[in-house]
Protein backbone atom coordinates (compact mmCIF):
# COMPACT_ATOMS: atom_id res chain seq x y z
CA UNK A 1 0.00 0.00 0.00
CA UNK A 2 2.36 2.72 1.20
CA UNK A 3 4.76 1.54 -1.78
CA UNK A 4 1.68 1.74 -4.48
CA UNK A 5 1.78 5.45 -2.89
CA UNK A 6 5.42 6.15 -3.41
CA UNK A 7 5.16 5.17 -7.05
CA UNK A 8 2.74 7.07 -7.87
CA UNK A 9 4.02 9.68 -5.92
CA UNK A 10 7.62 9.53 -7.83
CA UNK A 11 5.34 9.96 -11.21
CA UNK A 12 3.69 12.94 -10.42
CA UNK A 13 7.77 14.29 -9.04
CA UNK A 14 9.13 13.48 -12.22
CA UNK A 15 6.92 13.47 -14.58
CA UNK A 16 4.50 16.72 -14.10
CA UNK A 17 6.36 19.94 -13.77
CA UNK A 18 6.80 21.07 -10.17
CA UNK A 19 5.95 23.29 -8.27
CA UNK A 20 7.64 26.88 -8.48
CA UNK A 21 9.93 26.31 -5.91
CA UNK A 22 11.01 22.40 -6.45
CA UNK A 23 14.49 21.47 -7.93
CA UNK A 24 14.13 18.24 -9.53
CA UNK A 25 16.96 15.68 -8.77
CA UNK A 26 18.37 16.30 -11.44
CA UNK A 27 19.04 20.14 -11.50
CA UNK A 28 20.31 20.10 -7.76
CA UNK A 29 23.53 22.01 -7.46
CA UNK A 30 26.17 20.62 -4.43
CA UNK A 31 28.80 22.53 -3.16
CA UNK A 32 31.24 20.76 -1.62
CA UNK A 33 29.10 18.12 -0.95
CA UNK A 34 26.59 20.23 0.26
CA UNK A 35 23.19 21.91 -0.89
CA UNK A 36 22.86 24.90 0.57
CA UNK A 37 18.84 26.08 -0.45
CA UNK A 38 15.57 24.01 0.27
CA UNK A 39 14.38 21.86 -2.21
CA UNK A 40 10.87 22.95 -2.00
CA UNK A 41 11.98 26.37 -0.62
CA UNK A 42 9.65 25.67 2.17
CA UNK A 43 10.82 23.95 5.80
CA UNK A 44 11.07 20.53 6.27
CA UNK A 45 8.86 18.95 9.53
CA UNK A 46 11.04 17.14 11.98
CA UNK A 47 7.94 14.80 13.08
CA UNK A 48 7.37 13.54 9.85
CA UNK A 49 11.34 13.22 8.86
CA UNK A 50 11.53 10.99 12.16
CA UNK A 51 8.80 8.70 10.41
CA UNK A 52 10.82 8.55 7.43
CA UNK A 53 13.67 7.56 9.17
CA UNK A 54 12.52 4.99 11.22
CA UNK A 55 10.28 3.40 8.53
CA UNK A 56 11.00 0.26 6.65
CA UNK A 57 9.04 1.74 3.34
CA UNK A 58 10.34 5.48 3.49
CA UNK A 59 14.06 6.09 4.35
CA UNK A 60 14.62 2.92 6.27
CA UNK A 61 18.02 5.13 7.47
CA UNK A 62 18.13 2.86 10.07
CA UNK A 63 18.62 -0.24 8.63
CA UNK A 64 22.66 1.00 9.02
CA UNK A 65 22.19 3.65 11.31
CA UNK A 66 21.63 3.44 15.50
CA UNK A 67 19.82 6.28 16.58
CA UNK A 68 19.39 6.85 20.38
CA UNK A 69 16.28 8.89 19.86
CA UNK A 70 14.70 6.14 17.80
CA UNK A 71 14.86 3.06 20.77
CA UNK A 72 11.81 2.20 19.93
CA UNK A 73 11.93 1.06 17.28
CA UNK A 74 13.59 -2.39 17.03
CA UNK A 75 16.72 -3.29 14.88
CA UNK A 76 18.62 -0.55 14.26
CA UNK A 77 22.20 -1.84 12.14
CA UNK A 78 25.32 -0.44 12.35
CA UNK A 79 26.76 -0.21 8.84
CA UNK A 80 26.90 3.58 8.66
CA UNK A 81 28.10 5.81 11.86
CA UNK A 82 25.49 6.37 15.16
CA UNK A 83 23.29 9.49 13.85
CA UNK A 84 23.25 10.99 17.32
CA UNK A 85 24.71 14.45 17.40
CA UNK A 86 24.37 14.31 13.62
CA UNK A 87 22.73 17.79 13.74
CA UNK A 88 25.79 18.88 16.07
CA UNK A 89 28.82 17.53 13.51
CA UNK A 90 27.03 19.08 10.44
CA UNK A 91 25.48 21.99 8.77
CA UNK A 92 21.95 21.71 7.55
CA UNK A 93 23.10 22.02 4.27
CA UNK A 94 25.77 19.88 4.85
CA UNK A 95 22.84 17.23 5.71
CA UNK A 96 20.93 18.15 2.95
CA UNK A 97 23.82 16.90 0.40
CA UNK A 98 24.28 13.90 2.57
CA UNK A 99 20.57 12.47 2.34
CA UNK A 100 20.14 13.72 -1.42
CA UNK A 101 23.29 11.98 -2.25
CA UNK A 102 26.41 10.88 0.37
CA UNK A 103 28.75 9.79 -2.63
CA UNK A 104 29.68 13.77 -3.35
CA UNK A 105 30.50 14.20 0.80
CA UNK A 106 31.79 10.24 1.21
CA UNK A 107 33.37 8.83 -2.23
CA UNK A 108 32.04 5.68 -2.75
CA UNK A 109 29.84 5.43 0.16
CA UNK A 110 27.42 2.63 0.93
CA UNK A 111 24.95 5.26 1.75
CA UNK A 112 21.86 5.03 -0.94
CA UNK A 113 21.88 8.36 -2.76
CA UNK A 114 17.75 9.23 -1.69
CA UNK A 115 17.44 12.17 -4.39
CA UNK A 116 18.90 10.80 -7.68
CA UNK A 117 17.39 9.49 -10.94
CA UNK A 118 20.19 8.85 -13.24
CA UNK A 119 23.16 6.98 -13.44
CA UNK A 120 22.27 3.63 -12.24
CA UNK A 121 23.15 0.08 -13.04
CA UNK A 122 20.54 -2.29 -14.02
CA UNK A 123 17.72 0.10 -12.05
CA UNK A 124 14.68 -2.02 -11.31
CA UNK A 125 11.27 -1.54 -10.32
CA UNK A 126 11.49 -0.84 -6.46
CA UNK A 127 11.36 -4.32 -4.93
CA UNK A 128 10.32 -6.45 -7.71
CA UNK A 129 13.00 -7.57 -9.07
CA UNK A 130 11.67 -6.32 -12.44
CA UNK A 131 13.62 -3.44 -14.74
CA UNK A 132 12.55 0.16 -13.80
CA UNK A 133 9.75 1.62 -15.40
CA UNK A 134 8.26 5.00 -16.12
CA UNK A 135 7.00 4.73 -12.31
CA UNK A 136 10.76 5.61 -11.24
CA UNK A 137 11.73 8.51 -9.07
CA UNK A 138 14.03 9.10 -6.64
CA UNK A 139 14.00 7.14 -3.10
CA UNK A 140 12.80 9.78 -1.41
CA UNK A 141 10.78 13.37 -2.68
CA UNK A 142 12.18 16.75 -2.79
CA UNK A 143 9.69 17.27 0.55
CA UNK A 144 10.76 13.89 2.44
CA UNK A 145 14.51 15.06 2.13
CA UNK A 146 13.40 18.42 4.13
CA UNK A 147 11.82 16.29 6.49
CA UNK A 148 14.42 13.98 7.43
CA UNK A 149 16.97 17.05 7.19
CA UNK A 150 15.04 19.10 9.78
CA UNK A 151 14.66 16.06 11.79
CA UNK A 152 18.58 15.72 11.79
CA UNK A 153 19.19 18.90 12.29
CA UNK A 154 17.59 18.48 15.97
CA UNK A 155 19.77 15.30 16.80
CA UNK A 156 22.40 17.29 18.76
CA UNK A 157 23.07 15.04 21.76
CA UNK A 158 25.95 12.68 21.87
CA UNK B 1 16.95 -4.24 41.72
CA UNK B 2 17.60 -7.40 39.27
CA UNK B 3 14.21 -5.89 37.71
CA UNK B 4 15.33 -2.67 37.22
CA UNK B 5 18.67 -4.32 35.65
CA UNK B 6 16.04 -5.96 33.41
CA UNK B 7 14.09 -3.43 32.15
CA UNK B 8 17.80 -0.99 31.77
CA UNK B 9 19.40 -3.33 29.36
CA UNK B 10 16.15 -4.12 27.37
CA UNK B 11 16.23 -0.31 26.55
CA UNK B 12 19.92 -0.10 26.29
CA UNK B 13 19.68 -3.23 23.71
CA UNK B 14 16.90 -1.55 21.59
CA UNK B 15 19.44 1.29 20.90
CA UNK B 16 22.49 -0.25 20.68
CA UNK B 17 23.36 -2.81 17.86
CA UNK B 18 23.50 -5.97 19.10
CA UNK B 19 27.70 -7.72 19.41
CA UNK B 20 27.63 -8.97 15.98
CA UNK B 21 30.78 -10.76 15.98
CA UNK B 22 30.29 -14.07 14.11
CA UNK B 23 30.26 -17.03 16.78
CA UNK B 24 32.89 -19.03 18.10
CA UNK B 25 31.85 -22.52 17.70
CA UNK B 26 32.63 -25.74 16.17
CA UNK B 27 29.94 -27.53 14.16
CA UNK B 28 30.46 -31.21 14.96
CA UNK B 29 28.09 -33.31 12.27
CA UNK B 30 26.02 -35.77 13.86
CA UNK B 31 28.97 -36.08 16.44
CA UNK B 32 31.40 -37.69 14.24
CA UNK B 33 32.61 -35.46 11.59
CA UNK B 34 34.10 -31.66 12.64
CA UNK B 35 33.25 -29.18 9.35
CA UNK B 36 35.83 -26.76 8.58
CA UNK B 37 33.62 -23.65 8.82
CA UNK B 38 36.80 -21.18 9.28
CA UNK B 39 40.11 -21.13 7.53
CA UNK B 40 42.53 -19.42 5.81
CA UNK B 41 41.34 -17.46 2.76
CA UNK B 42 42.57 -18.70 -0.89
CA UNK B 43 45.14 -17.06 -2.53
CA UNK B 44 42.90 -15.18 -4.95
CA UNK B 45 40.92 -13.25 -2.09
CA UNK B 46 43.68 -13.26 0.09
CA UNK B 47 44.41 -9.36 -0.74
CA UNK B 48 40.09 -8.50 0.61
CA UNK B 49 39.65 -11.87 3.35
CA UNK B 50 41.64 -12.45 6.22
CA UNK B 51 40.02 -15.60 7.19
CA UNK B 52 36.76 -17.22 5.10
CA UNK B 53 33.75 -17.81 7.64
CA UNK B 54 31.06 -19.78 6.77
CA UNK B 55 27.51 -18.68 7.39
CA UNK B 56 26.83 -21.12 10.20
CA UNK B 57 28.60 -19.27 12.45
CA UNK B 58 26.36 -15.64 11.65
CA UNK B 59 23.41 -17.82 12.58
CA UNK B 60 21.82 -17.96 16.29
CA UNK B 61 22.35 -21.09 18.84
CA UNK B 62 19.33 -22.98 17.50
CA UNK B 63 19.46 -22.36 14.12
CA UNK B 64 23.08 -23.77 14.32
CA UNK B 65 22.25 -26.80 16.45
CA UNK B 66 19.93 -27.81 14.11
CA UNK B 67 22.16 -28.22 11.18
CA UNK B 68 24.62 -30.05 13.25
CA UNK B 69 22.62 -33.11 13.78
CA UNK B 70 20.37 -35.03 10.65
CA UNK B 71 17.87 -35.46 12.79
CA UNK B 72 17.07 -32.11 13.45
CA UNK B 73 18.33 -30.82 10.01
CA UNK B 74 14.91 -29.94 8.26
CA UNK B 75 16.79 -30.13 5.21
CA UNK B 76 17.09 -34.04 5.44
CA UNK B 77 13.89 -34.64 4.75
CA UNK B 78 13.86 -33.58 1.17
CA UNK B 79 17.46 -35.70 1.05
CA UNK B 80 15.12 -38.33 1.52
CA UNK B 81 13.43 -37.41 -1.01
CA UNK B 82 15.71 -37.08 -3.45
CA UNK B 83 17.37 -40.48 -2.55
CA UNK B 84 13.96 -42.08 -3.80
CA UNK B 85 14.44 -40.09 -7.56
CA UNK B 86 17.48 -41.29 -7.31
CA UNK B 87 16.56 -44.56 -7.62
CA UNK B 88 13.31 -44.33 -9.93
CA UNK B 89 13.79 -44.55 -13.80
CA UNK B 90 12.47 -42.19 -15.49
CA UNK B 91 11.92 -41.22 -19.36
CA UNK B 92 12.30 -43.24 -22.51
CA UNK B 93 15.52 -44.97 -21.69
CA UNK B 94 13.97 -46.45 -18.44
CA UNK B 95 16.80 -45.11 -16.69
CA UNK B 96 17.25 -43.71 -13.37
CA UNK B 97 20.42 -41.92 -12.10
CA UNK B 98 21.51 -44.90 -10.11
CA UNK B 99 21.57 -46.93 -13.62
CA UNK B 100 24.49 -44.82 -14.41
CA UNK B 101 25.95 -43.44 -11.02
CA UNK B 102 25.76 -46.77 -8.43
CA UNK B 103 24.82 -45.10 -4.96
CA UNK B 104 24.39 -41.76 -4.48
CA UNK B 105 26.95 -42.14 -1.60
CA UNK B 106 29.50 -42.55 -4.84
CA UNK B 107 28.98 -39.15 -5.71
CA UNK B 108 31.27 -37.99 -2.76
CA UNK B 109 33.16 -35.38 -4.20
CA UNK B 110 31.54 -33.89 -6.69
CA UNK B 111 29.52 -30.74 -5.07
CA UNK B 112 33.24 -29.62 -3.88
CA UNK B 113 34.65 -29.06 -7.52
CA UNK B 114 31.33 -27.41 -8.75
CA UNK B 115 30.32 -25.46 -10.99
CA UNK B 116 32.91 -26.86 -13.52
CA UNK B 117 34.18 -26.75 -16.80
CA UNK B 118 32.82 -29.07 -19.33
CA UNK B 119 35.19 -29.98 -22.18
CA UNK B 120 32.59 -31.57 -24.72
CA UNK B 121 29.93 -28.66 -24.10
CA UNK B 122 32.68 -25.89 -24.22
CA UNK B 123 31.28 -24.51 -21.22
CA UNK B 124 31.33 -24.01 -17.15
CA UNK B 125 28.43 -25.85 -15.88
CA UNK B 126 26.75 -25.76 -12.36
CA UNK B 127 25.45 -28.86 -10.89
CA UNK B 128 21.60 -28.21 -12.37
CA UNK B 129 23.28 -27.55 -15.30
CA UNK B 130 24.60 -30.97 -15.36
CA UNK B 131 21.48 -32.89 -13.84
CA UNK B 132 19.82 -31.27 -16.57
CA UNK B 133 22.36 -32.90 -19.14
CA UNK B 134 21.54 -36.13 -17.70
CA UNK B 135 17.75 -35.77 -17.78
CA UNK B 136 17.43 -35.25 -20.86
CA UNK B 137 20.44 -36.59 -22.56
CA UNK B 138 20.61 -40.06 -20.45
CA UNK B 139 17.58 -40.50 -19.77
CA UNK B 140 15.44 -39.06 -22.07
CA UNK B 141 13.61 -37.38 -18.99
CA UNK B 142 12.42 -33.78 -19.22
CA UNK B 143 14.33 -31.21 -17.33
CA UNK B 144 13.69 -29.83 -14.28
CA UNK B 145 12.97 -26.62 -13.66
CA UNK B 146 16.49 -24.76 -12.30
CA UNK B 147 15.31 -23.70 -9.00
CA UNK B 148 12.16 -25.87 -8.68
CA UNK B 149 11.33 -28.51 -6.19
CA UNK B 150 12.59 -31.32 -7.88
CA UNK B 151 16.46 -30.15 -8.59
CA UNK B 152 17.14 -28.68 -5.58
CA UNK B 153 16.38 -31.93 -3.56
CA UNK B 154 18.62 -33.60 -6.08
CA UNK B 155 21.56 -30.94 -5.22
CA UNK B 156 20.85 -31.72 -1.52
CA UNK B 157 21.24 -35.00 -1.98
CA UNK B 158 24.24 -34.96 -3.98
CA UNK B 159 25.69 -31.63 -1.42
CA UNK B 160 24.89 -34.34 1.75
CA UNK B 161 26.90 -36.81 0.45
CA UNK B 162 30.16 -34.31 0.04
CA UNK B 163 29.44 -33.03 3.65
CA UNK B 164 33.17 -32.38 5.09
CA UNK B 165 34.69 -31.85 1.64
CA UNK B 166 36.77 -28.74 1.37
CA UNK B 167 34.82 -26.81 -1.63
CA UNK B 168 37.80 -26.57 -4.18
CA UNK B 169 36.73 -25.04 -7.83
CA UNK B 170 39.18 -24.67 -10.55
CA UNK B 171 39.08 -21.29 -11.35
CA UNK B 172 42.16 -21.40 -14.30
CA UNK B 173 42.43 -22.96 -17.58
CA UNK B 174 39.47 -22.48 -19.51
CA UNK B 175 37.55 -21.47 -16.61
CA UNK B 176 39.04 -18.70 -16.01
CA UNK B 177 37.12 -15.88 -18.16
CA UNK B 178 33.81 -17.28 -16.77
CA UNK B 179 35.46 -16.40 -13.32
CA UNK B 180 36.63 -13.09 -14.46
CA UNK B 181 33.34 -12.33 -15.58
CA UNK B 182 31.59 -13.81 -11.93
CA UNK B 183 34.02 -11.25 -10.34
CA UNK B 184 33.08 -8.35 -12.26
CA UNK B 185 29.11 -8.62 -11.34
CA UNK B 186 30.48 -9.66 -7.78
CA UNK B 187 32.09 -5.50 -7.46
CA UNK B 188 29.50 -4.09 -9.66
CA UNK B 189 27.13 -1.83 -7.46
CA UNK B 190 23.86 -2.25 -8.84
CA UNK B 191 19.76 -1.29 -8.47
CA UNK B 192 18.97 1.81 -7.32
CA UNK B 193 20.66 1.43 -3.77
CA UNK B 194 24.26 0.60 -5.96
CA UNK B 195 25.22 -1.92 -4.04
CA UNK B 196 27.55 -4.63 -5.02
CA UNK B 197 27.88 -8.38 -3.40
CA UNK B 198 30.69 -6.70 -1.75
CA UNK B 199 29.41 -3.79 -0.38
CA UNK B 200 27.47 -6.41 2.64
CA UNK B 201 29.54 -9.46 2.32
CA UNK B 202 33.24 -8.39 1.93
CA UNK B 203 32.63 -4.60 3.12
CA UNK B 204 30.21 -5.22 6.03
CA UNK B 205 30.42 -9.37 6.70
CA UNK B 206 29.77 -8.85 10.65
CA UNK B 207 27.39 -5.57 10.98
CA UNK B 208 23.95 -5.98 11.36
CA UNK B 209 21.68 -4.18 7.95
CA UNK B 210 18.57 -3.91 10.17
CA UNK B 211 18.01 -6.61 11.74
CA UNK B 212 20.12 -9.13 9.47
CA UNK B 213 23.49 -10.08 10.55
CA UNK B 214 25.29 -10.04 7.42
CA UNK B 215 27.61 -13.12 6.66
CA UNK B 216 30.45 -13.15 3.92
CA UNK B 217 27.91 -14.67 1.88
CA UNK B 218 29.49 -18.21 0.86
CA UNK B 219 27.44 -21.00 -0.85
CA UNK B 220 29.02 -24.10 0.49
CA UNK B 221 26.46 -24.65 2.52
CA UNK B 222 23.67 -24.83 -0.34
CA UNK B 223 20.96 -25.93 -0.69
CA UNK B 224 20.06 -23.87 2.92
CA UNK B 225 17.14 -24.82 4.65
CA UNK B 226 15.39 -21.51 5.84
CA UNK B 227 13.09 -21.41 8.70
CA UNK B 228 12.27 -18.07 6.81
CA UNK B 229 10.42 -19.95 4.28
CA UNK B 230 10.63 -23.16 5.31
CA UNK B 231 11.55 -24.94 2.45
CA UNK B 232 15.41 -25.64 0.17
CA UNK B 233 16.82 -22.49 -1.08
CA UNK B 234 19.17 -22.71 -4.44
CA UNK B 235 21.75 -20.74 -4.81
CA UNK B 236 20.63 -18.80 -7.84
CA UNK B 237 17.15 -18.38 -5.72
CA UNK B 238 19.39 -16.76 -3.00
CA UNK B 239 21.22 -14.51 -5.63
CA UNK B 240 18.28 -13.11 -7.05
CA UNK B 241 16.55 -12.33 -4.14
CA UNK B 242 20.46 -10.37 -2.84
CA UNK B 243 20.05 -8.41 -6.06
CA UNK B 244 16.60 -8.09 -5.55
CA UNK B 245 16.60 -5.84 -2.41
CA UNK B 246 19.23 -3.67 -4.08
CA UNK B 247 15.99 -2.55 -5.95
CA UNK B 248 17.62 -3.66 -9.37
CA UNK B 249 16.43 -5.27 -12.21
CA UNK B 250 17.85 -8.98 -11.46
CA UNK B 251 19.41 -11.86 -13.76
CA UNK B 252 17.81 -14.97 -13.99
CA UNK B 253 18.31 -18.09 -12.60
CA UNK B 254 20.96 -20.59 -14.50
CA UNK B 255 21.22 -17.36 -16.88
CA UNK B 256 25.25 -17.33 -17.58
CA UNK B 257 25.55 -14.41 -15.30
CA UNK B 258 24.54 -16.06 -12.16
CA UNK B 259 26.43 -19.25 -13.88
CA UNK B 260 29.88 -16.93 -13.96
CA UNK B 261 28.76 -15.67 -10.55
CA UNK B 262 28.26 -18.90 -8.78
CA UNK B 263 32.04 -19.99 -9.50
CA UNK B 264 32.90 -17.01 -8.39
CA UNK B 265 31.19 -17.12 -5.21
CA UNK B 266 32.18 -20.20 -4.55
CA UNK B 267 35.69 -20.24 -5.20
CA UNK B 268 35.81 -17.23 -2.39
CA UNK B 269 34.74 -20.08 -0.53
CA UNK B 270 37.59 -22.80 -1.65
CA UNK B 271 38.72 -24.37 1.74
CA UNK B 272 35.59 -24.61 3.75
CA UNK B 273 33.53 -27.74 3.92
CA UNK B 274 30.51 -28.61 1.83
CA UNK B 275 27.57 -28.18 4.43
CA UNK B 276 24.42 -28.53 2.40
CA UNK B 277 21.89 -28.48 3.05
CA UNK B 278 22.55 -26.03 5.61
CA UNK B 279 20.21 -24.53 7.82
CA UNK B 280 19.82 -20.19 7.85
CA UNK B 281 17.07 -18.08 9.08
C1 LIG C 1 22.98 1.05 3.38
C2 LIG C 1 23.49 1.84 4.42
C3 LIG C 1 22.96 3.23 4.72
C4 LIG C 1 21.67 3.72 4.69
C5 LIG C 1 20.40 2.98 4.30
C6 LIG C 1 21.73 5.08 5.12
N1 LIG C 1 23.02 5.41 5.41
FE1 LIG C 1 23.69 7.22 6.15
N2 LIG C 1 25.63 6.55 6.08
C7 LIG C 1 26.02 5.28 5.73
C8 LIG C 1 27.47 5.20 5.84
C9 LIG C 1 28.31 3.95 5.55
C10 LIG C 1 27.92 6.47 6.26
C11 LIG C 1 29.36 6.92 6.53
C12 LIG C 1 29.90 7.72 5.41
C13 LIG C 1 30.85 6.91 4.59
O1 LIG C 1 30.40 6.18 3.71
O2 LIG C 1 32.05 6.98 4.84
C14 LIG C 1 26.73 7.29 6.39
C15 LIG C 1 26.76 8.62 6.83
C16 LIG C 1 25.63 9.37 7.17
C17 LIG C 1 25.65 10.67 7.83
C18 LIG C 1 26.87 11.39 8.34
C19 LIG C 1 27.22 10.67 9.63
C20 LIG C 1 27.98 11.47 10.64
O3 LIG C 1 27.34 11.98 11.53
O4 LIG C 1 29.19 11.57 10.51
C21 LIG C 1 24.35 11.05 7.98
C22 LIG C 1 23.85 12.32 8.63
C23 LIG C 1 23.52 10.00 7.41
N3 LIG C 1 24.34 8.99 6.94
C24 LIG C 1 22.14 10.02 7.39
C25 LIG C 1 21.34 9.05 6.81
C26 LIG C 1 19.91 9.16 6.64
C27 LIG C 1 19.08 10.31 7.13
C28 LIG C 1 19.49 8.05 5.96
C29 LIG C 1 18.13 7.69 5.43
C30 LIG C 1 17.37 8.69 4.74
C31 LIG C 1 20.65 7.20 5.79
N4 LIG C 1 21.75 7.85 6.30
C32 LIG C 1 20.63 5.93 5.21
C33 LIG C 1 25.19 4.23 5.36
C34 LIG C 1 23.81 4.31 5.18
C1 LIG D 1 21.87 -5.09 0.81
C2 LIG D 1 22.76 -6.09 1.33
C3 LIG D 1 23.13 -7.28 0.47
C4 LIG D 1 23.67 -7.31 -0.79
C5 LIG D 1 24.02 -6.13 -1.68
C6 LIG D 1 23.87 -8.70 -1.12
N1 LIG D 1 23.45 -9.50 -0.09
FE1 LIG D 1 23.66 -11.52 0.06
N2 LIG D 1 22.74 -11.50 1.86
C7 LIG D 1 22.28 -10.37 2.52
C8 LIG D 1 21.67 -10.74 3.78
C9 LIG D 1 21.05 -9.80 4.81
C10 LIG D 1 21.78 -12.16 3.86
C11 LIG D 1 21.32 -13.07 5.01
C12 LIG D 1 22.37 -13.07 6.10
C13 LIG D 1 23.71 -13.56 5.61
O1 LIG D 1 23.94 -14.78 5.48
O2 LIG D 1 24.56 -12.71 5.28
C14 LIG D 1 22.47 -12.60 2.65
C15 LIG D 1 22.81 -13.92 2.36
C16 LIG D 1 23.52 -14.33 1.26
C17 LIG D 1 23.93 -15.70 1.02
C18 LIG D 1 23.63 -16.89 1.93
C19 LIG D 1 24.79 -17.18 2.83
C20 LIG D 1 24.54 -18.40 3.70
O3 LIG D 1 25.44 -18.76 4.45
O4 LIG D 1 23.47 -18.97 3.64
C21 LIG D 1 24.61 -15.70 -0.15
C22 LIG D 1 25.23 -16.90 -0.85
C23 LIG D 1 24.62 -14.34 -0.65
N3 LIG D 1 23.96 -13.54 0.24
C24 LIG D 1 25.24 -13.93 -1.82
C25 LIG D 1 25.16 -12.63 -2.35
C26 LIG D 1 25.63 -12.25 -3.65
C27 LIG D 1 26.32 -13.18 -4.62
C28 LIG D 1 25.34 -10.93 -3.82
C29 LIG D 1 25.49 -10.05 -5.03
C30 LIG D 1 24.86 -10.49 -6.22
C31 LIG D 1 24.74 -10.47 -2.59
N4 LIG D 1 24.62 -11.54 -1.73
C32 LIG D 1 24.37 -9.16 -2.33
C33 LIG D 1 22.41 -9.06 2.09
C34 LIG D 1 22.97 -8.67 0.89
Amino acid sequence: MERTFLAIFALTASTISLGAEEIAPTAVTFVDGSIETSLTGMPGDPVKGRDIVSDKSLGNCVACHEVTDLADVPFHGNIGPMLDGAGERWSEAELRGIVANAKIMFEDSMMPSFYKTEGFIRPGNAYTGKAADETFGPLLSAQQIEDVVAYLVTLTEY
Amino acid sequence: MRKLTGALLASAIAATPVMADPVDDTLILNEEITLVTRTEAPEHVADVLGEIISGWHFRGTETRAMQADDFDNPGMIFVEQAEEVWNTAEGSEGKSCASCHGASEDMAGVRPVYPKWNEAAGEVRTLEMQINDCRENQMGADKWKYTGGDMVNMTALIASVSRGMPVNVAIDGPAQSTWEAGKELYYTRTGQLEMACSSCHEANYGNMIRADHLSQGHINGFPTYRLKNTKLNAVHARFKGCVRDTRAETFSPGSPEFVALELYVASRGNGLAVEGPSVRN
